[in-house]
């Protein structure tokens, strides 16, 4: 994984600290030239990989991105699925086995529901396969190294205790897509250790790590601690804390721990792009000689 | 460890299965669900003991509290039948149907003395918890005015048809959505006294409402409008906030952000004369474990340390919420009266 990675929570209005915020970036973000104009400045800093939500206009993205290979061919999509509000409201007005209808493909599921009793002896790992292609379709021909399973599902598996689901999604995205399985959670020392157990080594995990501690469960000490002594290729994300954070102490607080592979972060303006990027950039070469010494 | 069982996992019950299996000091002994696919999944995934009657649960998993996220018509029998075997009880919002119904369980649950809590998970949320503390320590001076508004995506299309297009099983916008609105009022101004005024429009349902529009009064010197809309899409998500005129400034709340205007220099530690602006991140409290939001870990945790003894039930009671289901009914009878 590159060392920085551009996120789409901007394209999306998903704004974690401001309702205002949001509806201006709605507005910005209407069209879809606009996310595109955005990615090719991130692109002319050096990011080449974009992490984003399986969100349907991403789909109109994914076909620009197709339609220009010599410019976009060696360009990254990370892609994170589900994009849970789809799931979210179509439970709330469907019910959940209305949803499993209307998103599993084919008539899978038309012939899971006759005859009653027969479906109780069905794999619930196979539809969740079914789901995974059915959102990976947008990404047919790109390159989509590490696919990601949501915040919101991995840590819903996660309190349920059903760690052979998300050990079920590890297997299936490297089976079916040569893919690494990559998982995003608001509970990173937990989940890693879930993970461990159930026999998943050095996984692939995006989680809140910031210098204000906001949204990383259990604690900052408890990351900064297992960050040192474990095994994770980590991806910090809300590395601003959702903006209360000066951005200058922001990223050399991040930059500073070890064992971080990648930084996350997205941002609206041609300048607030550059300079979190210079910032990761400057504060990365203060602090290798010292990882290096640790490492 | 606090025996806990859940009855009815649809979208709110496993959100609060999840965060009640991560809990440290919480043991889930069983779960009940009408949908055998349910529970289906939960024998093949979880280790949560499934249950299609919920009866069968409480007499063979014996926990000593039980969390209801079942259709508010159920509420009122189901949560009678088990504060009568002597269990603590988490509900789901609103309380009841009725004004009489909710009556019952206020008067049960404090006659047996069980920890009683409603999901109005709002009141758990810093940046509404700091608004209560500016106004219980009279910064604003008195108060005048107050908007309480929500809005969202929940019903933006027609032909919808589960329980909550149903009138008759708790649905519609104002059980559903704008309880939360009242609530959040009645905690931060005392409870509504008079509804001078509301209307109850749907743009897209037949049987229900889609939308509360209302003028509420608390005192002779504070009333204040309740705008509520579900049918919303120009928001991703429920967006709750409210605004408070006061003699002696302004807020205006929401979930995440905090504005707070002093007229003078008169205010409290760590806010100064014109805007003040604080955010979520720096006024919310860590949790153990999150998945949708802190104020969702944290109420389930404040049921469980009411258990246990550890923290007063005073937050959220059956009481409270009784008081949100009264204005509930105040603003459907008011509605009536003008259509």
């Amino acid at each position: 994984m590159e060392r920085i990675l551009f996120g789409d929570n901007q394209f999306f209005a998903v704004n974690h600290i401001s309702d205002e915020k949001s509806r201006a970036q709605s507005i910005q973000f209407k069209d879809d030239s606009a996310i595109i104009n955005t990615l090719n400045i991130a692109r002319s800093t050096g990011i080449n990989t974009f992490m984003c939500t399986t969100h349907d206009r991403i789909a109109n993205i994914c076909d620009i991105i197709r339609a220009d290979p010599g410019k976009y061919s060696d360009f990254n999509i990370f892609p994170c699925m589900p994009y849970a509000h789809k799931y979210a409201n179509a439970v709330t007005e469907l019910g959940i086995t209305g949803t499993l209808k209307q998103y599993v493909p084919g008539n899978f599921f038309g012939s899971l529901f006759k005859g009653g009793v027969a479906y109780l002896s069905k794999d619930y790992i196979s539809i969740m396969e079914l789901l995974i292609d059915a959102e990976m379709k947008m990404f047919k021909g790109l390159n989509t190294p590490v696919i990601f399973l949501q915040n919101v599902i991995t840590d819903l598996l996660l309190g349920l205790g059903m760690i052979d689901i998300l050990k079920g999604f590890h297997a299936y995205v490297e089976k079916k897509y040569n893919a690494e399985a990559g998982f995003i959670t608001m509970n990173m020392p937990l989940l890693l250790q879930k993970l461990e157990v159930a026999g998943i080594e050095n996984p692939i995990i995006c989680s809140s790590i910031n210098l204000a501690g906001f949204r990383m469960s259990g604690g900052k000490e408890l990351y900064e601690s297992v960050l040192k002594t474990k095994k994770v290729r980590a991806i910090a994300m809300q590395v601003l804390g959702g903006g209360a954070i000066h951005p200058k102490d922001a990223i050399e607080y991040v930059c500073s721990l070890p064992n971080i592979e990648s930084i996350l972060f997205g941002a609206s303006s041609k300048g607030n792009i550059a300079q979190t990027t210079a910032y990761i950039r400057e504060f990365d070469g203060k602090y290798a000689i010292q990882h290096q010494t640790a490492g | 460890m606090t025996k806990v069982a859940l009855i009815g996992a649809g979208k709110m019950g496993i959100s609060h299965l999840a965060i009640l299996g991560a809990h440290p000091g919480v043991e889930v002994v069983g779960v009940s669900d009408t949908s055998k696919m349910v529970l289906d999944v939960f024998k093949k995934y979880s280790s949560f003991p499934g249950f299609t009657d919920y009866e069968e649960m409480l007499a063979s998993s014996k926990p000593d509290a039980v969390v209801v996220a079942v259709p508010t018509k159920f509420h009122a029998g189901m949560v009678k039948k088990i504060l009568d075997q002597g269990k603590h009880v988490f509900a789901e919002k609103p309380l009841c149907m009725t004004v009489e119904e909710g009556k019952t369980l206020v008067e049960l649950a404090k006659e047996k003395k069980l920890v009683n809590q409603v999901g109005y998970h709002n009141k758990f949320l810093g940046t509404f918890r700091e608004v209560k503390k500016l106004i219980d320590g009279g910064f604003l001076g008195e108060l005048f005015h107050f908007e309480g508004e929500s809005y969202g995506p929940v019903v933006i299309r027609s032909n919808q048809g589960n329980w909550r297009a149903d009138p008759r099983e708790g649905g519609g916008c104002l059980m559903d959505y704008a309880s939360h609105v009242i609530d959040l009022i009645n905690y931060m101004f005392g409870p509504v006294t008079k509804v001078k005024g509301s209307q109850l429009k749907s743009f897209y349902s037949k049987s229900v409402e889609d939308s509360v529009f209302a003028l509420l009064e608390v005192s002779p010197a504070l009333s204040g409008t309740l705008s509520v809309n579900w049918s919303d899409e120009t928001y991703r998500k429920m967006s709750t906030s409210i605004t408070i005129q006061g003699s002696r400034g302004k807020i205006i709340c929401d979930a995440n952000e905090l504005k707070v205007f002093f007229k003078t220099a008169e205010c409290p530690a760590g806010y100064e004369k014109g805007w003040n602006v604080k955010y979520l991140t720096a006024l919310t409290e860590p949790v153990d474990f999150y998945l949708r939001g802190e104020e969702y870990s944290s109420q389930l945790d404040y049921f469980i340390k009411a258990v246990e003894g550890k923290v007063p039930n005073t937050i959220n009671t059956f009481q409270s919420a009784w008081d949100t289901d009264k204005v509930i009914s105040l603003i459907r009878d008011r509605a009536a009266i003008s259509n």
